[in-house]
């Protein structure tokens, strides 16, 4: 968000003759409106839809209809009702996100990590792999939703038929339990993972090689200077790819959608398929705009609590 | 199929130069339709309801649909043919993938962008309506002279809600039996006999299981769709009652009906662990002997050419006759500008299409009209025939605003049914509960 500015501020008045040849010098608005293309789009579509959808989850809102009664707290309240209607399938899917943010987040973070440590080696085709490596990332999820479908099917699905080569019986991957879950972690590593591998190349590669140097004269080994090197170098890089696979994998959605359907049962339904469901099929969205805004502040605090974990110590 | 949406226009650009221009402005313009953009009153009926032909200046329909599969090129030539005989009037085509058109049909029609035809399920007619997506539409019903003889009453009735009607039926697509000629012979049935009842249905699967073919696949995430209701139509049971009030989830003929088909698969009559659409994969496959589907598959099967299949009206494996079905309807989607030269071509566009449903029946579906089905070419349609002898007593989701929100219920139920994480009994009547809660709220939403 830097704002480039063209010359010092305000400067004393000057001939106009003597300012030939020179930067011109801008006006008082000129910061603004380098700024404005960024806050109009921001307004647009980060802070006035949050105002607003805050607004809507005071209501009991369909916006097709005429009558939008204010209800107040209802929607929020109704999340802590037992009795209410959205209580139970919003409680699974916030059951089933946690699952997966803890099923998937130290994959994600730690495999990309080892592939990064391997990729910043020194060895040929190291670009190709970089590329394959990264490759899947750019696919969008209803590419990867319909292959995964095909190689998972439980009968005729490709990774069945290689395991049965080795006398496997056939894994139901998408309708039983616990395969759904390893099926969708394991999808989302292989899409995914290119991405926090190449944050990790980039923060690998701004390492100072004279550090290593000083180690290796001072006898430390590998580990050693992986553990106090390596490590800390990448300790703001860490906070990013924490925090950002935390909210990745709290907002999964198209990979259960599309593979599991939410199933077997309704034991892969996430928090965001249950808005879906309340705000875009039920087109109930005070509630969803609700259930939206808990997921949000739970997610804020959780990143609140990972950059404090995460923070420089004083030693 | 999809050609431009009203949304591809707006550029990236183009939305930064505006947005660098009119920023307060064009922010709250851009954002607060949703709540600004009420669907204006009715368009004007235009009297006659599309019977006398538009000669107007010429406009371009916007013709919003669903059909992406083998229906849509069939549908195209049908608009390409009322073109050519209407030159005045221009129709574009935009195909969205059903799931997403009914979220995307009431967006674009409460900011003004939405299109001037449409083509809706009944299922998601009277939620349309009561939302003030679709307009009336009574007037073109009766300049087409439609009246319920000239329809099976199930269909007429369906495009209704609260005495007024919002669709005009194109047609009607039952569930059927498609039987694999190939996997029988194997299993040493006569391949052209396709099983009527229990008994003869029972004795196929016998048959395949003794020459170690898994007969019928039934899917756990699949089942809960067409196959398990027809069964408990067949039983006399129902999803929701006709008044919207209460699920039938938990009566007696579901739960016979679920634990039915759980016995299939214990059995090993199907596999365990089908995928959502293994009965399909596996019937083209030459594995399975038989599976229920809708008549839009007889278009994909009829173009492989190593499957031997034949399509027959469901057996019997209940008390009665019965069979899932849903409908096409047209629509008229509101106007908040209504502009009465398109209202008037867009009536006689429906007008028109609704008179040539015959060729529709090439898409595999039953022509909703008595008349086109009594028409001597319709008799030479092929499988279509055997579709057609559902239409009196197949079943429509009744006309409920809301009503498909307590599938999400009788889907999780019926999956974790079929997949044996409880009794049948109990977890369809937990669902039933909930569904009955989801139908209270909805009366109270729409009432």
């Amino acid at each position: 968000m830097a704002v480039p500015t063209l010359a010092p501020a305000a400067p004393p008045p000057t001939p106009v003759a003597a300012r030939k040849g020179r930067l011109r010098h801008h006006a008082w608005f000129t910061p603004y409106l380098l700024v404005a293309p960024f806050l109009v789009l921001l307004c647009m579509f980060v802070l006035w839809p949050a105002v607003y959808g805050f607004f809507i989850s005071l209501h009991d809102w369909d916006y097709a209809l005429d009558y939008k009664p204010f209800v107040g707290g209802q929607n929020y309240a109704n999340l802590f009702d037992p009795d209410s209607l959205v209580f139970e399938n919003f409680w699974n899917g916030m059951k089933n996100t946690l699952i997966f943010v803890v099923a998937s987040v130290p994959f994600l973070v730690l495999v990309p990590l080892l592939v990064a440590l391997l990729l910043n080696r020194k060895f040929v085709g190291r670009t190709f792999f970089r590329a394959m490596i990264f490759a899947p990332y750019v696919l969008g999820i209803a590419v990867i939703g319909v292959l995964f479908r095909y190689l998972l099917d439980t009968q005729f699905g490709v990774i069945n038929a290689f395991l049965g080569i080795f006398g496997i019986p056939a894994v139901p991957w998408t309708q039983s339990q616990p395969w759904a879950w390893i099926a969708l972690v394991a999808m989302t590593l292989w899409w995914t993972m290119g991405f926090n591998t190449i944050i990790y190349l980039a923060g690998l590669q701004s390492l100072p090689a004279e550090q290593y140097e000083a180690a290796e004269l001072d006898g430390a080994g590998k580990w050693a200077s992986f553990r106090y090197i390596t490590l800390p170098g990448l300790r703001m890089v860490l906070i990013f790819i924490v925090t950002t696979t935390i909210l990745a994998s709290a907002n999964m959605f198209g990979q259960a959608y599309l593979v599991t359907g939410g199933g077997p049962g309704d034991s892969t339904r996430t928090a965001i398929m249950v808005m879906t469901e309340e705000g875009l099929r039920r087109f109930q969205m005070g509630s969803a705009s609700a259930m939206s805004y808990f997921l949000a502040v739970l997610l804020a605090i959780i990143a609140v609590i990972n950059f404090w974990i995460m923070r420089e110590r004083d030693s | 199929m999809i050609t431009t949406t009203p949304r591809a226009t707006l550029t990236r650009r183009g939305l930064l130069g505006a947005g660098a221009g009119l920023a307060a402005g064009l922010g709250l313009a851009a954002c607060s339709p949703g709540s600004a953009g009420k669907p204006g009153q009715a368009a004007p009926a235009t009297g006659d309801g599309g019977a006398a032909g538009y000669d107007g200046p010429a406009v371009t329909l916007a013709f919003w649909h669903g059909l992406t599969g083998g229906d849509g090129p069939i549908m195209k030539k049908l608009c390409d043919k009322f073109t050519q005989e209407h030159p005045n009037v221009k129709i574009t085509t935009t195909a969205i993938p059903w799931a997403d058109y009914y979220q995307k049909l009431p967006a674009a029609v409460s900011n003004g962008k939405g299109p001037d035809v449409g083509i809706m399920h009944v299922d998601n007619l009277a939620t349309n309506a009561a939302r003030n997506v679709v307009q009336p539409l009574d007037d073109v019903a009766k300049a087409l002279g439609l009246t319920e003889d000239d329809f099976s009453p199930v269909v007429w009735q369906a495009g209704v809600y609260k005495d007024v009607r919002y669709g005009i039926p194109l047609d009607m697509h039952p569930a059927g039996l498609y039987w694999n000629k190939t996997v029988f012979e194997k299993a040493g049935v006569d391949p052209e006999t396709p099983p009527t009842d229990l008994d003869s249905f029972m004795d196929v699967l016998d048959k395949a299981k003794s020459k170690n073919i898994q007969g019928f696949w039934v899917s756990p995430a699949g089942a809960s769709w067409l196959l398990s209701q027809s069964i408990v139509f067949q039983n006399g049971g129902f999803l929701a009652d006709p008044a919207g009030d209460r699920a039938g989830f938990g009566d007696e003929p579901a739960v016979k009906a679920i634990t039915w088909l759980k016995s299939l698969i214990d059995q090993g009559y199907s596999p365990k662990n089908v995928a959502g659409d293994g009965d399909s994969t596996a019937f083209q496959n030459d594995k399975a002997a038989m599976m229920f589907n809708g008549p839009w598959m007889t278009t994909p099967l009829g173009e492989n050419s190593k499957l031997k299949w034949g399509a027959a009206e469901l057996p019997v494996l209940g008390a009665n006759k019965g069979a899932w079905a849903n409908s096409h309807q047209f629509v008229l989607a509101r106007q908040i500008k209504p502009d009465e030269n398109k209202a008037t071509a867009s009536r006689v566009f429906v007008n028109w299409i609704s008179q040539q449903s015959l060729s529709w029946a090439d898409a595999g579906m039953v022509p909703a009209r008595k008349s086109v089905r009594e028409q001597p070419e319709f008799q030479k349609k092929g499988y279509v025939l055997e579709f057609a002898k559902a239409l009196d007593y197949a079943t429509l989701t009744p006309p409920v605003p809301g009503v498909g929100d307590i599938n999400t219920e009788w889907n999780t139920a019926v999956n974790n049914a079929l997949l044996g994480k409880g009794d049948p009994a109990t977890l369809l009547k937990e669902a039933a509960g909930k569904a009955d809660k989801i139908l209270a709220a909805n009366k109270k939403k729409y009432a």
